[in-house]
């Protein structure tokens, strides 16, 4: 079956009156939304809003209860597994840093790489020049050249938030979900991230999550507001503040 | 390394020696029953004419003593014949002293006086009473001789005891002879019967006298069909093994209407047998069920709420039970008026001796390894070990006798179901340990701090809780009830150092089952998993029918991860 | 694969040891005399052949505890069932010299009046073929617990629960008569190994042998595995699974194959364990026995594989000396023994001695991180 010529869109992300019921609690309630090729979107909304469940419905933690998820116009995401999902090139970053504690920060890179994902294969790799180049390049790329055999352990939070979004490089995913990547960095290190990410937007798509306002006027881009379980507003940044509702539930008068 | 490999048989096979006593007695009585019997075969073939005489004048007989005189006389005369003879008489006089002469002659407390041939009877107490009056006699005659007895004379003692119950004052004693007669189907008690029923009162008695005379006419030759087959419908109403044995085997040559009766009878009697046996099942089960609870309910705190997994949670109940033990003893052999009230003694100590070994175990070791739920499995799996050593090193590896006061033993019927008192108790006592549990749970302030700490403990230390005192004395509950549990399985259990080790992986299975930190779901899974057990004992037998709940749970967790009443939701996830 | 290069000194270390005894206890055994204070007698080979066997297993506890973070409550099941796959082939090998001298139908089948060898009984006359269920039986009975259990992602504590569930279930089973493999007593009285009486002294050391090779093979698979990217994804697992999972790793394989494997160690070391103690019965199955081996390698240092093979012979030397000098004392040795090792030694005798060497170094130098704490029930 000629599945393209069926796409259902042409973007990259759609989400289709997404809905997700915990015990009679909506956390997503008929959510739509589009994520074009190489877009950079923010999402931002009060706590509870349902920023982390549509993240769970897209990587496929979370089923939800109705509705539609399609990645690339083809791929039903509603019916794949997290490690499916990741495979066709959906990466994410969590809220608190998620690294490998007891591996070098090298190791950590070397298990993100977009490789072979199965376990017997696994058993008889061995390293290749071309991987060592990929994680010397990422390791420039997120400097931590000079901590490369460090255990991620010993890094410090913003390291590790850092080593966390190199790990997704290394997927060469075509979506990145990125959870608060500003949360508990100094203002310098909120200010390299937004560059950061800015320029890996050029060649993907990126959905970020985030709370600190300067930060999302940092990356200047579309911004949809999520308020219980579905959008309430979407547009510039300037656009969503100015309308009333948001103002009231969640940007405060 | 298997010294624990046979252990879990012995709660399968055998209940408790109670258990065994109880079927012994019911042996006695079964005993009891072919006595009669034979009493009443003797009575109908050696004494036709005195049946014929108490048939003639069924209920007419006077109830005065004058009736008795042609049988004293007789056994006056110091002639076994004669005894015999007088036996047969007293066997169907309505008079109540007949009953206590017969068990005069039995015992050779009747006398006589070879001179006067006048018969007295000596009371157990030794004074001596005119035999037809019951009179005392001041000054008996000197030179007076106990009537005589061989064994002709004590078969037809016994069948005139056997016939005297069934006209016997006493309401038990006849239904007694009634469900023996009921048993012995004898014709030759029919007229008997007819006799004791015209006269009888109690409907309880009457439906047994008129079963039992129904269980003789439904088989015999000489009644009318119509009266056979209202006797068939008569049996079947019955409804238990004896109704259906004594419908299956009725004479070949029996009219088709008879059979047809007996038929239909046969059948409504199997399936309502068919349902008692479910419902004594669900009854073991339910049993079953609140041994689990209480096995498992003080693991629903220590593990199920804090998430402990508490090995040692075992020794605790078997340090409740050798606490009752230890009760039990000191009241033996300084107090024994007490001994009805030793459970009741027992259960606060036990709670609190237990409570404070909990929280000796939490303050010393627990406390340094929350968080690292696989590491407390490692470390009270040793301080279970040593509890066991400790135990046995004390008070010696074998079982401990633990006695039931009165008010727990023994057992009644329900239709066709046998409940004993000590299982109707214990599960009375689960219910109310769970329910006392909800309750300081849900509405003490200690309850509010327990579910504080466990669900976010940064947060209640920084509310003012002092978190470490809240884990000690949650830990102490915990184990305190696993310690009165221990109390009441002392009554169905043996009471030796491996008695936790029993229960282990069991109130494991139920704390997962219903799933953790659910306590309703705890007594669900407990309850649950008895019936379904108990429900596949007859089907599978008592070892595999255990390995197909287990096989079952493996099932059920990989199906819901969490147990039947998981927590769902963000809560969760976080 | 990688060569030499999975061994390191530690492990260099260990293998010059094992495969030392292997041929040094053999040879004092039967070379030197028995006034030779060097002499290994003939008590002590099958009792360092049965700690071996026990070493070999507890590097299979270690491989899914220590590397996959899988703490397994039954795998002494896996062990009863090598074990048993084994004694089957020596009860054949028994013939007409039972009591029966039924040539075909082992003493307890006549007993228990079996007409013909049942099916599952049938092949273990052949070492080949009894060599295969060794590792098939309880790989299969790994693959089929694993593929569900690691599927419906049944972890921590729940996972654990289930696995002593399976192997208590298991317990029950073999106590049966009728489940055909011996009941309550189990497989005994054997006679001979491939033609060798089993008692006899070059078949003890021989078997001495064997199973030091098998515990360094076993120790050689379980290191290439771990050294490998494979093994480096088992630690993320451990570490972080959902994490692993996001990165795109099918979770429930990289643990089942781990798990397979040391499933069929297990047995291997079931398999060389019963020939020498003699015996293998439903007791092997008991709760008890698969927690024992779990402090065995916490004992030694969970995730360091040397570690649990020391742990196990630690433990079990102070076992047999307990039992020995003061029964009573054992039990509460042991249990000390699980709560101070949990509270005070999370790296066990071997991350010990890694503190102390490395301590004498560099004095200033911070203490590696301990073992990072099995995660909570997520």
């Amino acid at each position: 079956m000629d599945s393209q010529s069926q796409a259902l869109t042409q973007s990259l992300l759609y989400l289709d009156n997404v809905s997700v019921v915990f015990d009679g609690f909506r956390a997503l309630n008929a959510l739509s939304l589009t994520i074009e090729e190489a877009e950079m979107r923010a999402i931002i909304g009060p706590n509870g809003a349902g920023k982390t469940t549509m993240m769970d419905v897209i990587t496929g933690k979370t089923r939800p209860t109705k509705g539609e998820a399609v990645f690339a116009g083809v791929h039903d995401l509603t019916k794949m597994d997290e490690a499916a999902i990741a495979q066709l090139g959906i990466g994410r970053k969590f809220q608190t840093p998620t690294v490998f504690d007891m591996h070098t920060v090298e190791d950590n890179l070397l298990l993100a790489l977009k490789e072979d994902r199965r376990a017997f294969s696994n058993i008889y790799w061995r390293r290749t020049p071309h991987e060592k180049e990929r994680i010397d390049a990422l390791l420039e790329r997120i400097r931590l050249k000079d901590h490369r055999l460090r255990k991620a352990a010993e890094l410090s939070h913003g390291q590790k938030q850092w080593l966390e979004i190199g790990m997704l490089l290394a997927q060469e995913p075509r979506l990145l979900l990125v959870d608060e990547p500003a949360a508990g960095m100094t203002d310098q290190e909120t200010a390299d991230t937004a560059d950061l990410l800015r320029d890996i937007a050029k060649t993907q798509s990126v959905v970020v999550v985030e709370h600190d306002m300067q930060f999302v006027r940092d990356l200047d881009v579309k911004v949809t507001v999520l308020h219980e379980g579905s959008v309430l507003a979407e547009g510039s940044l300037d656009h969503v503040s100015a309308n009333e509702r948001v103002i009231e539930v969640y940007l405060g008068r | 390394m298997n010294d624990q490999a046979s252990q879990p048989f012995s709660r399968t096979h055998c209940e408790k020696p109670k258990d065994c006593a109880r079927t012994a007695r019911s042996a006695r009585r079964l005993l009891g029953y072919v006595f009669l019997l034979a009493a009443l075969t003797f009575l109908s073939g050696v004494q036709p004419a005195a049946i014929g005489a108490a048939s003639a004048q069924p209920a007419s007989a006077p109830l005065a003593g004058a009736d008795l005189a042609p049988a004293l006389a007789l056994l006056g005369t110091d002639s076994y014949g004669d005894t015999d003879a007088a036996l047969g008489r007293l066997a169907v006089s309505t008079n109540t002293r007949a009953a206590d002469i017969v068990e005069a002659i039995r015992d050779g407390r009747l006398l006589f006086d070879p001179q006067s041939k006048a018969v007295f009877l000596r009371m157990p107490d030794g004074a001596v009473t005119d035999a037809a009056t019951g009179a005392a006699v001041g000054a008996p005659p000197a030179g007076l001789r106990p009537v005589r007895v061989n064994n002709r004379v004590r078969r037809a003692i016994d069948a005139a005891a056997g016939a005297l119950a069934l006209l016997s004052p006493d309401n038990q004693k006849r239904l007694a002879a009634a469900a023996a007669v009921f048993k012995s189907r004898d014709v030759s008690a029919l007229p008997i019967l007819d006799a004791a029923l015209a006269k009888e009162g109690d409907p309880k008695v009457k439906t047994a006298l008129e079963q039992a005379r129904a269980a003789i006419i439904v088989a015999s030759q000489s009644v009318s069909e119509p009266e056979r087959v209202s006797a068939a419908r008569l049996i079947a109403a019955r409804g238990d093994q004896d109704a259906l044995a004594i419908l299956s085997s009725l004479p070949p040559n029996s009219p088709d209407a008879v059979k047809a009766a007996a038929a239909d009878g046969i059948e409504a009697i199997n399936r309502s047998l068919a349902m008692w046996a479910v419902a004594q099942n669900v009854w073991y089960g339910l049993s079953l069920g609140s041994v689990l609870l209480l096995a498992a309910i003080g693991l629903a705190i220590t593990f199920g709420v804090m998430g402990v997994i508490n090995m040692a949670h075992g020794e605790m109940v078997m340090l409740g039970a050798y606490t009752t033990y230890v009760v039990q003893e000191i009241i033996r052999t300084s107090a024994p008026f007490l001994f009805g009230w030793s459970l009741a003694i027992a259960l606060p100590l036990a709670f609190l001796f237990t409570a404070i070994v909990g929280i000796i175990i939490e303050r010393t070791v627990i406390r340094f390894l929350y968080g690292r739920p696989l590491e407390t499995l490692l470390a009270t799996w040793g301080i279970s070990l040593i509890l066991q050593q400790a135990v046995r090193s004390v008070f010696g590896p074998t079982n401990k006798e633990v006695g039931a006061p009165s008010w727990m033993s023994g057992a009644f019927d329900i239709g066709q179901m046998s409940i004993t008192y000590n299982r109707l108790w214990i599960i009375v006592f689960s219910l109310l340990v769970f329910f006392a549990l909800l309750l300081v749970l849900k509405r003490t302030a200690l309850g509010l701090y327990v579910r504080a700490v466990t669900q976010n403990r940064r947060m209640a230390g920084a509310m003012g809780i002092r978190t470490g005192r809240i884990d000690a004395l949650t830990f102490g509950l915990g184990s305190g009830i696993a310690g009165i549990a221990g109390v009441a399985l002392s009554q169905i259990d043996n009471v030796s150092p491996n008695l936790g080790q029993g229960y282990i992986i069991d109130s494991f299975m139920v704390v997962v089952f219903g799933g953790v930190g659910n306590l309703w779901g705890t007594l669900v899974a407990a309850f649950g998993l008895g019936v379904a057990n108990k429900l596949l004992e007859p089907f599978a037998g008592a070892v595999l029918g255990k390995i197909l709940i287990l096989v079952l749970i493996i099932l059920f967790i990989q199906k819901r991860p969490r147990g039947l009443f998981a927590l769902k939701g963000r809560a969760v996830e976080a | 694969m990688r060569g030499l290069g999975i061994i390191d000194r530690k492990g260099a270390v260990f293998l010059a040891i094992v495969l030392g005894a292997a041929v040094l206890v053999p040879a004092s055994n039967l070379g030197l005399a028995e006034t030779n204070p060097l002499h290994v007698s003939d008590y002590l080979v099958p009792l360092l052949g049965k700690y071996v066997c026990y070493a070999l297993l507890a590097v299979a506890v270690d491989l899914v505890w220590g590397y996959c973070g899988v703490l397994s409550l039954g795998h002494g099941a896996f062990f009863a069932l090598g074990g048993y796959a084994m004694g089957m082939y020596l009860m054949r090998q028994i013939g007409p010299r039972g009591v029966y001298g039924n040539p075909v139908l082992p003493d307890f089948m006549v007993f228990l009046n079996y007409k013909e060898l049942p099916w599952f009984w049938w092949g273990f006359d052949v070492f080949p073929f009894a060599l295969l269920m060794v590792f098939l039986v309880p790989g299969a009975l790994a693959f089929l617990f694993g593929w569900f259990a690691f599927r419906s992602r049944v972890t921590g504590v729940y996972l654990s629960i289930i696995t002593q569930a399976m192997t208590f279930a298991l317990m029950l089973a073999f106590f049966r008569n009728d489940m055909g493999f011996g009941g309550n007593n189990g497989l005994t009285d054997f006679k001979d190994i491939l033609g060798f009486s089993i008692s006899a002294d070059g078949t003890r050391t021989a078997l001495f042998a064997a199973s030091a090779l098998a515990l360094a093979g076993g120790y050689l698979v379980c290191r290439a595995l771990v050294t490998s990217k494979y093994g480096k994804v088992l630690v993320a697992v451990r570490d972080a699974e959902s994490r692993t999972r996001f990165l795109g790793y099918r979770v429930e394989n990289y643990k089942l194959l781990c798990w397979v494997v040391s499933a069929m160690l297990a047995g291997l070391a079931g398999a060389l364990y019963v020939p020498q103690v003699g015996i293998i019965n439903p007791g092997e199955f008991a709760p008890a026995n698969s927690i024992e081996m779990v402090i065995w390698v916490a004992v030694g240092g969970r995730g360091t594989l040397v570690g649990a093979a020391l742990g196990a012979l630690i433990v079990n030397a102070g076992k047999t000396w307990f039992t020995g000098m003061l029964p009573e004392a054992w039990l509460f040795a042991l249990g000390a023994l699980f709560v101070l090792v949990t509270l005070f030694l999370p790296r066990g005798v071997l991350g010990l001695w890694a503190s102390l060497t490395e301590g004498r170094r560099k004095t200033t130098a911070p203490a590696p991180p301990a073992m990072p704490a099995a995660k909570p029930a997520e």
